[in-house]
């Protein structure tokens, strides 16, 4: 086993961390911290330069966006934003993992997911800024819109996967659809992540549960939440777990695309720990000062995804510094892009929150709509 | 555009309506880039950098450290073009601008786009509205203002969103006095309570009684029937009082000159959530004792000399602190918790010992955990490590979390001794006083007396009476103090 030799198992058993599972043996990897190209028996991937490219890249970009966002919170340019600051791998390596026709189903901090489902990064930002509740099209990029309710997702999801089985969509390892259901630890408490477990499990649903376990949910640590580590539970319900490098973006995508491939040729579920690090605030209303060691940021700044990636592509010789230079000024011109066009996003129109509370307008809705109009109407200055 | 933009306190949180500037990064002159951060900001949720929206010049930052700034306040103005040469001191106080994309939570229209009066409504000043101001003399707050509605009669059928309280009948406007409309219109503007219930509301109505100017004198403050009758038989004439003559004619003040309003927020906050849980919940007992501490001041100057204390400092608390643990050893159950749920009490057999400390934020209470098991030398860097930890305001919640017993030393202070309130979930707190030569009745060998200069000072212990009695509290009291009066009694009792 790579992982028991490998630095990041050392590193969490000599470092103390205020994490209550260290990542242990069981751990699969495929990059080490330093950067270094390991093998797994059953994970094994063989991928071009261009697509080990590909991967930096989108990790690079998916971080400037994250940075970007949280710079614009800060500036008073959105409510609130959930950065996603230590989980790039995780989400990069899982979205690069899908096929076009795969469906995702999110939670709020899957920035990376959605760069990589071709979601224009701005269309995130509208609705944290509060001038739309999500402007993306879900059935043409097959990534749902946001869901800021904590684990229902997975239910949506365990319920379009029974829905794949019944249309037969399953079986061809080609075009077989299947979903996957983004959660945290924190969630992995809720009782709709529990149901979602048994439906699929029942139903042998074409659905991959993937668990970004950064260790905290909000203040709570995970030795709050579960007793074992997370991916055993997948055990008692009657599906296989496993427990990937979420900083490790090859393992990420290697351990997802297996799981999902799964899914799509009948074999049911598989619940994906992808054991990872929060490394900024839970929102940008948090404050992680408050309640977690610097120690503990410390010791998981040494296992950063990019940084492994960055070490590796240079160590195989891959790229030279025009590539990373190439990437940090496509990345610069990404960030500019989307500070202008948030900064440029309208108001919407007060009247227009009555637009899509129902596919069809109702007369109750019209009613109202028409005496809000009325009152907007009645200030000063208004146009009547 | 202007080259000057202001950047105005947005909400860094959700709902926040102010932050605590902690520290600027930046001085007016510095350039900055973009995201450079440049301030830190505390609000009621989390400390934050806040990152610049802008490249340029300091131009002029309005706040300085310390300051509690309303959300929406400007804080700092950058110049954007520095290489554009001076500013032209008029046309840039014509020109400060804020920029009409930065420094809202919501986005305005340009002015002059009437489109949006949502942003009006929910407590923006209208583009048109802005004042161009002097440079360095900006607003110091943009106050939130709702847009007046149109008084050009747009009729609408729409119901007004504040109810407006219906005039009082003129038949029987006589019965009640100029003040009482006053009273009975801010009354219902305001929507102050009146309790009474319906038959009477209705007998006031009929009577054409105001009830906000009605006494109440049924249960919990409410109107009786008789009330009403009784406001309804009064003489108009008797709810006019004469004005009384002022004794001294005051001027008017602006309470806002004379009065400092400090909102009460973090670890103040903190501090007095625990005070009232501990002082109305906790019977306490305050006991003093006097001693004369010099045998332990001079053990403190041998001590320090030793080289199992190099590096660390030997202080009066140090051995206040070994002294307590001692007699905790012999009176175990002041180290104990009352567990009002479980009706039981704890009694621990280790001491997280706490320490009140004085910090820049206000009272915090670290604690030294398993205190008891620690050597001197130990204890002396324990101490030594947890002053400066809280100095730095770097105090973790897990070193304030599960201590046993406290000392509190107000000595530091120059002040004698206190009467100290308990720390949640402890049950006794010792109070050490400022050390001073006093003259001391000294008992010789001999038998004789003589009046000494010595090193006195006083203890005092405020202990839980539901679970310790005076016994238990003076024992624990008294052999704190033989410890201090002769340290040799530790070695007797070790």
């Amino acid at each position: 086993m790579p992982a028991k030799d490998s630095p990041l198992a050392t590193a969490t058993e000599t470092t103390p961390v205020a994490t209550s599972s260290t990542a242990g043996p069981e751990l699969v990897q495929l990059l080490t911290p330093e950067g270094e190209r390991v093998s797994h028996p059953d994970y094994d991937i063989d991928l071009t330069d261009e697509e080990y490219r590909g991967f930096y890249r989108d990790l690079v970009l998916t971080r400037r966006i994250d940075v970007e966002a949280t710079a614009l919170q800060r500036q008073g340019e959105l409510g609130i934003w959930a950065a996603l600051l230590g989980q790039e791998a995780a989400q990069v390596g899982s979205g690069r993992a899908l096929r076009p026709q795969d469906f995702a189903f999110p939670t709020y901090r899957e920035h990376g997911v959605a760069w990589v489902r071709g979601v224009d990064p701005l269309r995130l930002l509208g609705l944290f800024r509060g001038v739309d509740n999500g402007g993306w099209d879900p059935i043409a990029t097959r990534f749902q819109l946001y869901t800021i309710v904590i684990g229902s997702q997975t239910l949506h999801a365990t319920g379009y996967a029974m829905g794949i089985n019944k249309d037969g969509a399953v079986g061809d390892a080609e075009t077989g659809e299947a979903t996957i259901a983004y959660f945290g630890d924190g969630a992995s408490s809720q009782g709709d992540v529990n149901e979602a477990f048994v439906w699929a499990s029942v139903y042998n649903a074409p659905i991959v549960f993937f668990c970004q376990n950064n260790q905290w949910g909000i203040s709570t640590p995970t030795a709050n939440q579960t007793r074992i580590p997370l991916y055993q539970r997948a055990r008692g319900f009657g599906f296989p777990g496993v427990r990937v490098d979420g900083n490790d973006v090859l393992a990420s995508y290697a351990v997802t695309r297996k799981a999902l491939d799964d899914a799509r040729t009948g074999q049911g579920p598989t619940l994906v720990e992808a054991f990872t690090y929060r490394m900024g605030a839970h929102t940008t209303s948090d404050d992680p000062t408050r309640y977690r060691l610097a120690s503990e940021l410390e010791a998981w700044k040494l296992k950063d995804p990019l940084e492994r990636m960055k070490a590796f592509l240079y160590k195989q010789q891959i790229v030279d510094n025009t590539f990373f230079e190439s990437v940090e000024a496509d990345a610069d011109e990404l960030a500019a892009r989307i500070r202008k066009g948030c900064l440029e996003m309208p108001d919407p129109d007060p009247l227009s929150m009555f637009d899509s509370v129902y596919a069809e307008q109702t007369p109750l809705l019209a009613q109202e709509r028409e005496e809000f109009g009325r009152y907007l109407a009645g200030f000063q200055g208004a146009h009547a | 555009m202007s080259r000057l933009k202001q950047f105005k306190l947005p909400d860094l949180g959700e709902g926040l309506t102010e932050g605590e500037i902690l520290q600027w990064m930046v001085k007016v002159g510095d350039e900055v880039k973009l995201n450079q951060p440049i301030v830190e900001v505390e609000t009621a949720k989390a400390a934050v950098e806040v990152p610049s929206p802008y490249a340029g010049v300091v131009h002029e930052i309005h706040h300085e450290a310390g300051a509690t700034v309303d959300v929406g306040s400007p804080i700092i103005t950058f110049d954007t073009e520095p290489g554009a040469g001076p500013l032209d001191p008029v046309a840039s106080a014509s020109a400060v601008s804020e920029h009409p994309e930065i420094g809202d939570m919501v986005p305005k229209p340009p002015a002059g786009d009437e489109s949006g009066p949502l942003g009006a409504l929910i407590g923006e000043v209208g583009p048109s509205g802005r004042t161009a101001t002097l440079v360095g003399y900006g607003p110091k707050s943009v106050t939130a203002k709702r847009r007046a509605r149109s008084d050009s009669g747009h009729a609408t059928p729409v119901t007004p969103p504040v109810p407006v309280a219906p005039p009082p009948p003129p038949a029987t406007a006589a019965r009640v006095s100029a003040a009482a409309v006053g009273q009975s219109a801010a009354a219902s503007a305001g929507a102050v309570t009146v309790l009474a219930k319906p038959p009477v509301r209705k007998l006031a109505k009929d009577l054409g009684v105001d009830l906000a100017a009605v006494v109440a004198t049924g249960p919990n403050g409410s109107i009786t029937r008789g009330d009403v009758e009784n406001a309804a038989s009064q003489p108009a004439a008797y709810s006019e009082p004469a004005a009384a003559a002022p004794l001294r004619s005051v001027p008017d003040y602006d309470p806002a000159t004379r009065e400092q309003r400090i909102p009460i927020k973090g670890v103040k906050k903190m501090m007095a959530a625990a005070m009232v849980d501990s002082a109305f919940s906790a019977p306490h007992v305050t006991e003093f004792i006097t001693l004369d501490m010099t045998p332990t001041m001079e053990l403190r100057t041998k001590l320090q000399g030793l080289p199992e204390f190099a590096g660390v400092k030997v202080t009066p608390l140090l051995l206040v602190a070994k002294a307590l643990l001692l007699a905790v050893k012999r009176n175990p159950e002041i180290n104990a918790t009352w567990d009002e749920a479980a009706q039981e009490i704890v009694v621990k057999s280790y001491v997280n010992l706490g320490i009140a400390a004085a910090t820049p934020r206000g009272l915090i209470v670290p604690n030294i955990k398993d205190a008891e098991q620690l050597s001197l030398p130990e204890l002396a860097a324990a101490l030594q490590q947890l002053t400066a930890t809280a100095r730095e305001g770097k105090t973790q919640p897990a070193d304030m979390a599960r201590g046993t017993i406290t000392i509190t030393n107000v000595g530091v202070f120059g002040v004698d001794t206190g009467t100290p309130i308990i720390n949640p979930g402890e049950s006794a707190i010792l109070c050490f006083g400022a050390v001073r030569p006093t003259p001391w009745v000294v008992d010789a060998i001999d038998g004789s007396q003589s009046i000494v200069i010595r090193q006195v000072t006083q203890l005092a212990l405020s202990f839980d009476h539901r679970n310790i009695d005076g016994q238990l509290g003076s024992q624990f009291l008294s052999d704190v103090a033989r410890v201090l009066s002769d340290p040799a009694t530790a070695l007797a009792w070790t």
